[in-house]
């Protein structure tokens, strides 16, 4: 068990740090790399209790790919510049009640979850949870979240399919004259397409485009 | 006392696997030099040692002695961590992959989930690098390096769950089980081209190696390091066309698997399988960096989001209709 605790401490303070230093560091690129690090050392957490599906699940989609198209942007738009007139200028005055409301209510959520947990400890059991600690985590993920929950499932895809064309329809423009390579167009090209054969009597020439 | 017999064994095992994943990067790095030269009818590295096999060890050795130059424009600590991320993550995933059905590191529940995420990270080494060091050319690199890494992975992702809907397990040894009467390279042969041709791309290989067209961008995100950061760089890249080999020779070739399973070919240790499995991959890897000619980016990124993802998810419907109008879903 000392091992184990070990581990914990490490990864939880790791966490802790790294969240603190996502607000606190200065360069905006920084900050999204300890919110890499914040997001590791989560998923680390995750698998030292026993949740492995949820953790490499963690990694795969935070880690791999949302981070990366955050940091692909940040680095783009040169947001350190933007964040310091944020705090400078007035303006900030209006972002600090919007934050601070956003905040308390995450808090409060947390508290009700966390008090509901200790006090009616009957609602979060899991009624089959015996049954399902025979099988791996992936497949008593699977046998839930794809029968009794499939509507949910279903409905949440849609959901972002919808915000992905949504943000595909709002950023999209047609360029006028760019030339697009067609395969189709190329392959199916004849000969007869682009050269021709005259007989060009001399000291005359050919007349072209008539 | 227990717990230090228990790291002692652990650091024993480890040093076990990377060792001989090390010499087998350098041995593979002069064994991709030898086949480009042979394709172009030259001789290649042959000075060093017997067939010029210690080539590779003198350029390291080379690389070692040379002084390391940190630009004194860039992001320190982000230019020196990149490439220890890049040779960390090539080496961290090796722990998964199962050289026989009892040699193996950790044989965890989702093996396949924790390589996938493993390859995903490896975009961070040259992200970091090519910001880091502050400079144009590094910097278009990382960029282009990025998005091509993240649109192919996509698709290697869709082609890994072809392989799971036939076996019904996350775990490597089962996989490999799960092929002892029939190689998926065979009913998924499609999955299995595509498969290739997306680790080609997602390693940065030839003729996808965009990142790093001399041509247009000096050296992409390497263009700034020297000594022994390129070499990690260098090594780190090699690690990992190993580790998409052996991935390809575990879920479509049968990994320690004897081909047949008779009398001459039972004698042979799994591991010599795999080694075999993952040398006929990488030979396949260096043939086509010597025979095809590069791609351009916007064919790259039509080839990875037009043909190869709605090929693999059509190829997802089919396999997933197949086993269930046959019954053959694996339920366990």
């Amino acid at each position: 068990m000392i091992a184990h605790s070990i581990f914990f401490y490490t990864f939880s303070i790791i966490a802790i740090v790294s969240a603190i230093m996502v607000t606190a560091s200065k360069n905006t690129v920084h900050s999204v790399f300890f919110l890499i690090l914040d997001f590791i050392s989560i998923s680390c957490l995750f698998i030292m209790i026993g949740a492995e599906f949820l953790g490499m699940i963690m990694l795969i989609v935070y880690v791999g790919a949302v981070a990366v198209l955050f940091l692909f942007v940040v680095m783009m738009l040169n947001v350190a510049q933007q964040k310091n007139q944020w705090f400078s200028s007035e303006a900030s005055s209006k972002h600090i009640p919007v934050g601070l409301i956003i905040s308390t209510l995450i808090f409060v959520e947390l508290i009700i979850v966390v008090g509901g947990w200790k006090y009616k400890p009957d609602l979060f059991d899991i009624n089959n949870s015996l049954e399902l600690a025979k099988v791996s985590n992936t497949h008593s993920l699977g046998q839930v979240l794809y029968t009794d929950y499939i509507h949910v499932f279903q409905i949440s895809g849609m959901i972002l399919l919808v915000a992905m064309i949504g943000a595909i329809v709002l950023t999209f423009r047609k360029r006028v004259g760019v030339k697009i390579q067609s395969y189709i167009k190329q392959i199916s090209r004849e000969r007869s397409d682009g050269v021709s054969v005259l007989k060009v009597e001399s000291n005359k020439g050919v007349k072209i485009d008539d | 006392m227990e717990y230090l017999g228990i790291l002692f064994d652990q650091v024993y095992k480890i040093l076990f696997l990377l060792v001989p994943v090390l010499v087998s990067v350098a041995m593979v790095v002069w064994l991709d030099r030898r086949v480009w030269a042979f394709v172009q009818k030259r001789q290649g590295p042959n000075v060093v040692g017997p067939f010029g096999l210690l080539q590779t060890i003198a350029d390291a050795l080379k690389y070692i002695f040379k002084e390391i130059i940190i630009p004194s424009s860039s992001n320190k600590v982000i230019f020196i961590l990149a490439p220890i991320v890049t040779m960390t993550l090539a080496l961290i995933a090796w722990a998964v992959i199962p050289f026989s059905a009892t040699q193996v590191l950790a044989d965890i529940n989702v093996g396949v989930l924790y390589l996938f995420a493993v390859s995903s990270l490896g975009v961070y080494g040259i992200i970091m690098g090519g910001w880091a060091s502050n400079s144009k050319y590094p910097f278009l690199g990382a960029i282009r390096s990025a998005a091509q890494m993240v649109s192919y992975e996509v698709s290697i992702g869709v082609i890994i769950i072809n392989v799971l809907l036939c076996v019904g397990s996350l775990n490597l040894n089962d996989i490999v089980l799960a092929q002892q009467n029939l190689w998926f390279v065979i009913p998924l042969f499609p999955m299995f081209v595509i498969f290739f041709i997306s680790a080609l791309a997602e390693t940065n290989r030839p003729p996808f190696d965009l990142p790093e067209a001399e041509a247009e961008l000096v050296a992409g995100y390497q263009t700034e390091y020297s000594g022994m950061m390129y070499a990690m760089f260098w090594l780190g890249e090699y690690a990992n066309i190993l580790l998409m080999c052996a991935m390809g020779a575990i879920l479509f070739l049968g990994g320690w698997l004897s081909p047949l399973e008779i009398y001459p070919f039972t004698l042979v240790p799994g591991p010599v399988w795999l080694v075999l499995k993952i040398l006929l991959l990488f030979l396949l890897f260096a043939l086509v960096k010597a025979i095809v000619p590069r791609y351009r980016y916007d064919q790259l990124m039509k080839l990875g989001w037009k043909v190869f993802l709605p090929l693999s998810l059509i190829w997802v419907v089919l396999t997933a209709s197949y086993l269930f109008y046959f019954n053959l879903l694996p339920v366990n």
